[in-house]
């Protein structure tokens, strides 16, 4: 980083240079919150006359997703665990196949087959579990960097950042990703992929206003919920098979290849989410329906599992980075 | 240059203005002609630049008085080579890595053929017309001895290790005329320790009108405040090169401290002049002396490193003419200074199309032309500006030349 700060040529890709030119000294927590801000476009490693083969070998993206890495495991609470995400859809299976018992139903009788409440009960207490551990995380992020508690603007200035993938966009050309030519691909997918999830979380949400409400599901193939959820599961199919895709031709080089299996279950688990979603919508009313239905939410009670301690923290703690950025840059550091 | 402000320029920095410049730094070692159609050409340069893919940006944070005159690649120099690679390999062309050009067959003013060493097997190549932009001979630490002497051991080269002058000593002395001195170079005091080669921008200082330079023998040789150091960095690796074995020193003390851009190396620091000439070196008394007699001199003032300041010694030989204030404030700090040789001016005389000179289709661009422009002395920025240029002009010219 002191090559990069008396060289600067790079300062215009991205949020990590000028936040980097801010500091002459860079702490533990530093480190940190600059790996985290990084989002692996690897531009810098194209640009860098200090990449290998000179001897000073600058690979700035490689050592960042390092140390992104080893930043998940320092915050995560409780203790990191390494959650394999095969393990995590048997412990669903498992706690399903329990819930379910041997009971049938047909007509789309979601509820005859595990009742409601304890559908209900199950997912809430995984639900508040995973987020109690996701705010955990973000607070001791937030603590080490020392900074206060940010103000509206900040928080919408870093929201439009986040939710466009500002730093993925290099000013409209797109990011080196796969390779080193520029390309939009990698900021399209993940798009899809965030912006399905963000559908199913509403489809969901809605869903269970509707119950409270008194209209019980099944709902027909064009209510708000299957609507939102439908269009989110072809987003949850669409971006994580692209992710991987892309993934499959990038350059070795600009990533910690370790992380490689982290980043495939997520994808996997995303993409087999919205498969067998949707496949139970399609095939509701048939006798498959239960076994669909079993599969599906041993499925996701494994993506939810695998959510502290898998590649979604990645959202958490970049987003937290962009804010300080923003904080940052509001102060006139640079 | 630029009549208006654009998106990564402020103001405007005239044809005139630009053309001053350019007189006053080379003391009038240019060809006026060849240095007017750069400078106006400039503006078009960076159209054609854009349209082919190359991004700017703002002057850099840290550099001073260059967001004016000087617009910066967006990821630098190499990020230009590799937007221009792949504008070539887009519209087809072959591109032939590791490839050493080692003979040219020149008859009647003609290029004919030539030979090549292509990953390491000799080849033949023909062509209806040439362009050569294969740089200057900074490299071949040989001929640089035999143009300064053993100086020229002491050379740091601030770019890479290959760019030797093959082609450049293949046209020379088959009759192209010779335009520059071989002495003349684009040559910038960097930080000492530096690798001997490919150290690139890391390795400037810019801290030299912040404070006093010395010798080895712990004397000043040089007015270190002498014009904004944007107009003067590239005549102080000459200056270091003409000093006891091509080394010298800025001195600066805390005051200063983070009002340049930091090197990539550590500065040496010390509690007093005193340990400070034993970390660098230095005989002590002189340095001691050195030091108080231009403390002494120095007239009091409004300090501002941003501006022509007018902080200025008095009495004082040689004098400093701006930002001099007392190095008086602990901790002190010392960077070791070596000449860096970025590129250098010797090339082959060409004409307004980047023809060289005798010979009907061979046209030149970049560093072995750019002596035609500047035979001594340097702007920011200018080697850049010739090379889009004229490599714009070689390239044109020579497809005209082609398809007669």
């Amino acid at each position: 980083m002191t090559i990069c700060n008396a060289c600067r040529y790079c300062e215009g890709f991205c949020d990590v240079f000028p936040a980097m030119e801010r500091r002459l000294e860079f702490s533990a927590a530093d480190i940190n919150y600059l790996a985290n801000l990084c989002h692996n476009c690897a531009e810098c490693y194209y640009a860098c006359q200090y990449a290998p083969p000179h001897e000073f070998a600058v690979n700035v993206p490689q050592v960042f997703a390092e140390i992104r890495a080893q930043s998940y495991q320092k915050y995560a609470w409780p203790k990191y665990v390494r959650v394999n995400a095969w393990m995590a859809v048997a412990v669903g299976l498992i706690v399903v196949a329990g819930l379910a018992g041997a009971r049938t139903a047909a007509n789309a009788n979601f509820y005859g087959v595990i009742p409601h409440d304890v559908m209900i009960a199950t997912f809430g207490l995984a639900a508040v579990l995973i987020i109690s551990v996701h705010i955990m995380g973000l607070l001791r992020f937030w603590r080490e960097s020392g900074e206060k508690r940010p103000a509206l603007p900040v928080l919408l200035r870093a929201a439009r950042d986040v939710l466009s993938l500002k730093n993925l966009d290099s000013h409209g050309a797109g990011c080196t990703y796969p390779d080193e030519r520029h390309s939009q691909a990698r900021r399209r997918f993940h798009h899809f992929t965030f912006y399905g999830f963000l559908l199913c979380f509403a489809s969901t949400t809605v869903a269970a206003i509707y119950h409270f409400t008194g209209r019980i599901a099944p709902y027909p193939y064009l209510s708000l919920p299957v609507a939102l959820g439908t269009l989110g599961g072809i987003g949850l199919l669409i971006g994580p098979a692209g992710l991987y895709g892309l993934k499959r031709r990038r350059d070795i080089n600009i990533v910690d290849t370790q992380q490689d299996g982290m980043d495939l279950s997520f994808l996997v688990l995303l993409f087999l989410t919205s498969l067998t979603g949707l496949l139970l919508l399609v095939l509701r009313q048939s006798a498959a329906m239960g076994m669909l239905l079993r599969i599906h939410l041993a499925i996701v009670l494994g993506l939810f599992l695998t959510l502290p301690y898998g590649k979604f923290v990645h959202g958490i703690y970049r987003s937290a980075a962009l804010v300080r950025s923003v904080l940052e840059t509001a102060r006139g550091e640079h | 240059m630029h009549d208006a402000p654009t998106d990564v320029l402020t103001e405007a920095y005239p044809e005139d203005e630009y053309f001053a410049d350019l007189l006053r730094v080379t003391g009038g070692e240019t060809t006026e002609a060849l240095a007017r159609l750069v400078i106006r050409e400039s503006t078009r340069a960076n159209a054609w630049m854009r349209s082919y893919g190359v991004r700017f940006q703002p002057s850099l944070g840290g550099t001073l008085h260059l967001g004016r005159t000087n617009a910066f690649f967006l990821g630098g120099g190499k990020a230009l080579m590799n937007t221009y690679y792949a504008a070539a390999e887009a519209r087809g062309i072959r591109v032939l890595y590791n490839a050493e050009v080692t003979q040219l067959q020149l008859c009647n003013g003609k290029f004919e053929s030539g030979q090549i060493l292509l990953h390491g097997q000799p080849a033949e190549f023909r062509a209806k017309v040439l362009v050569v932009a294969s740089g200057g001979f900074e490299s071949n630490l040989e001929w640089l001895e035999e143009a300064w002497g053993p100086a020229a051991r002491n050379f740091l080269i601030r770019g890479t290790p290959y760019n030797r002058g093959r082609v450049l000593k293949l046209l020379l002395s088959q009759g192209a005329e010779q335009v520059g001195d071989p002495t003349q170079c684009h040559a910038v005091a960097i930080d000492g320790r530096a690798p001997k080669f490919d150290g690139g921008i890391v390795t400037r200082l810019d801290c030299v009108p912040l404070g006093i330079v010395v010798n080895a023998h712990a004397q000043r040789f040089y007015d270190e405040g002498e014009d904004l150091w944007p107009k003067r960095y590239a005549i102080w690796g000459r200056l270091v090169a003409q000093q006891p074995d091509q080394i010298a020193y800025s001195i600066i003390d805390s005051k200063v401290l983070g009002r340049f851009m930091p090197s990539v190396f550590p500065a040496i620091s010390a509690a007093s002049i005193g340990e400070l000439s034993a970390s660098l070196g230095l005989p002590a008394e002189k340095f001691e002396a050195t030091v108080r007699e231009f403390n002494q001199a120095v007239r009091p003032g409004r300090f501002d490193h941003q501006i022509l300041d007018g902080c200025r010694t008095d009495g004082l030989t040689p004098p400093k003419s701006h930002w001099a204030q007392p190095i008086d404030t602990p901790p002190f700090y010392g960077y070791p200074l070596r000449p860096g040789i970025t590129f250098t001016y010797l090339g082959v005389r060409v004409n307004e199309r980047a023809e060289v000179a005798g010979f009907s289709n061979i046209f030149a661009a970049g560093e072995i032309m750019a002596g035609n422009v500047v035979g001594k002395g340097y702007l920011a920025g200018l080697g850049m500006t010739i090379g889009s240029v004229f490599g714009r002009i070689a390239g044109r010219e020579a497809a005209l030349a082609a398809a007669r």
